[in-house]
């Protein structure tokens, strides 16, 4: 077991990250997929993650949403996420604490996953009305609001297979911020997408980033979408942070030699 | 021997009210079925181990025992414990349990058809386990379930019959006692025969429009 008593209860306030992974280590059975990894993310900040397929890119955006890891902690907004207090020492989070310390984080999916039996408005509706408690009034206008903003107003009383892929992602985009994050996770997004429709997706997301003062993480394979929005990209390989730094430092002049391989094998495919 | 109209139409009133309580029987026992076999079917997926060995045992020994020892079981052991129950409750907590072991298998493959990113989609907005389930993965494991959970309101609805050995009055309790009374079988087993056959033939095609329709209704075609 692990000696939690290293890790403090809550983040001070001169220290605080929007998102802090301390040691933290993800393995399934014997396959370590994220070995001791200490990444800070400041509020407002926009990072992109890149990196070869199994180089631990989404879990590091999987463990804040889906998935328990076997050391370390996670840190949002200053409180711990993985785990909890209890008489004032850390403890593994339980199911119901996970829920609400998820609260903060919202996501978005590679293959969107919209629920398919409600319209565009219902899928936006669903979580403020459930799970924060909004009244449907409410919930609605916040919903419209977003769907407006995703340029899908006109569709939202359509059901997602109405919808082509690149507005079921906007949807989508329109559910997570529905429950007013702190945290947006953006999981490939744009990796199902038809070529054609991808544009409309980014554009989403760059009045995103430019408009709202949102914490975003953002794992891409689109090196040029990562390298004009990020303030930060971070390259993983094997499970570690292999280099990091400004969009134009890391793809103009990338320090490392397994960077350079990986952005040349991916500007030759391009 | 030949076949009695005569006598066919004088029956008939007798037989026809006995086919409401065969419906009312078949109907009462899908209904208890369809409630159970969904609690049956959660509780095999809760992460208390033990309850779902032993749910998965209970569902198991249901379905690899017969349906009138059950019946049989229910009526005539229970007394013996004190617990007195008339046939019709006797017969509908025996069938519907029956059928609830079935129907929870059709549930579990229902729910494990949804795909795994719906499941993903309702962490990700920190949805309570109920309004997982209840809300976002039961009414899309429900049309696949559909056609399944329609196979065996017809199987209800055929093994009804069953009750009459603990003197359910449903067409076929009635066709045995108006065949001892008058000393004709013909014509109350051939009545009971066409009408099982007039209500189970169209109802492969009121599922399949059924189902279409609950596709329909939610938006999922």
């Amino acid at each position: 077991m692990e000696d939690l008593s290293q890790y403090p209860l809550e983040l001070p306030e001169s220290d605080k990250p929007m998102v802090r992974f301390q040691n933290v280590t993800k393995r399934y059975g014997a396959l370590t997929v994220l070995d001791d990894l200490n990444l800070d993310i400041a509020e407002g900040e926009m990072v992109s993650i890149i990196g070869p397929s199994g180089s631990g890119k989404t879990t590091v955006l999987r463990m804040l949403m889906l998935e328990r890891i076997q050391g370390g902690v996670i840190y949002v907004d200053g409180k711990p996420l993985t785990h909890m207090q209890q008489r004032g020492r850390l403890v593994q989070a339980s199911e119901k604490y996970l829920r609400q310390a998820r609260e903060p984080v919202g996501m978005c999916f590679q293959h969107f996953n919209l629920f398919p039996h409600m319209t565009a408005l219902q899928n936006c509706m669903e979580g403020p009305v459930q799970v924060l408690g909004m009244s449907k009034k409410n919930a609605r206008e916040r919903s419209e609001e977003l769907l407006e903003l995703v340029g899908l107003i006109d569709k939202k009383d359509q059901h997602p297979s109405r919808l082509s892929g690149g507005q079921q992602q906007r949807v989508a985009i329109a559910r997570a911020l529905a429950m007013r994050p702190k945290v947006l996770l953006l999981d490939e997004v744009t990796s199902a997408l038809d070529p054609e429709v991808i544009g409309e997706v980014t554009e989403v997301i760059k009045g995103l980033v430019s408009a709202h003062n949102l914490t975003i993480m953002m794992v891409t394979h689109q090196m040029g979408f990562a390298r004009e929005i990020s303030d930060r990209v971070c390259f993983f390989f094997g499970g570690k942070i292999e280099e990091q730094g400004a969009p134009a430092d890391l793809f103009d002049n990338p320090q490392r030699e397994r960077t350079q391989q990986f952005l040349s094998a991916v500007k030759s495919a391009d | 021997m030949e076949w009695n109209w005569e006598f066919t139409w004088e029956i008939m009133p007798r037989m026809l009210v006995a086919t409401g309580n065969t419906l009312i029987a078949a109907g009462l026992g899908y209904s208890i079925a369809i409630v159970l076999g969904l609690f049956l079917a959660l509780a095999q997926r809760t992460p208390i181990s033990l309850l779902t060995l032993i749910v998965r045992e209970f569902v198991e020994f249901i379905r690899s025992t017969p349906l009138v020892l059950q019946i049989f079981f229910v009526y005539y052991v229970g007394p013996q414990y004190g617990i007195d129950l008339s046939p019709w409750v006797a017969g509908m907590i025996a069938i519907g349990l029956h059928y609830s072991a079935y129907l929870s298998e059709v549930y579990r493959g229902g729910i494990e058809s949804v795909p795994v990113g719906q499941w993903e989609a309702c962490r990700s907005l920190s949805l309570s386990t109920s309004d997982t389930y209840f809300r976002i993965i039961i009414p899309q494991a429900l049309p696949p379930s559909v056609a399944g959970m329609g196979n065996y309101l017809v199987g209800i609805f055929k093994d009804t019959p069953m009750l009459s050995v603990i003197g359910v009055a449903e067409l076929m309790h009635a066709a045995n006692a108006i065949g001892g009374q008058h000393y004709r079988y013909l014509e109350p087993y051939t009545i009971v025969g066409v009408i099982f056959l007039l209500i189970s033939l169209p109802s492969a095609g009121v599922i399949r429009v059924f189902e279409t329709w609950v596709r329909r209704k939610l938006g999922m075609i």
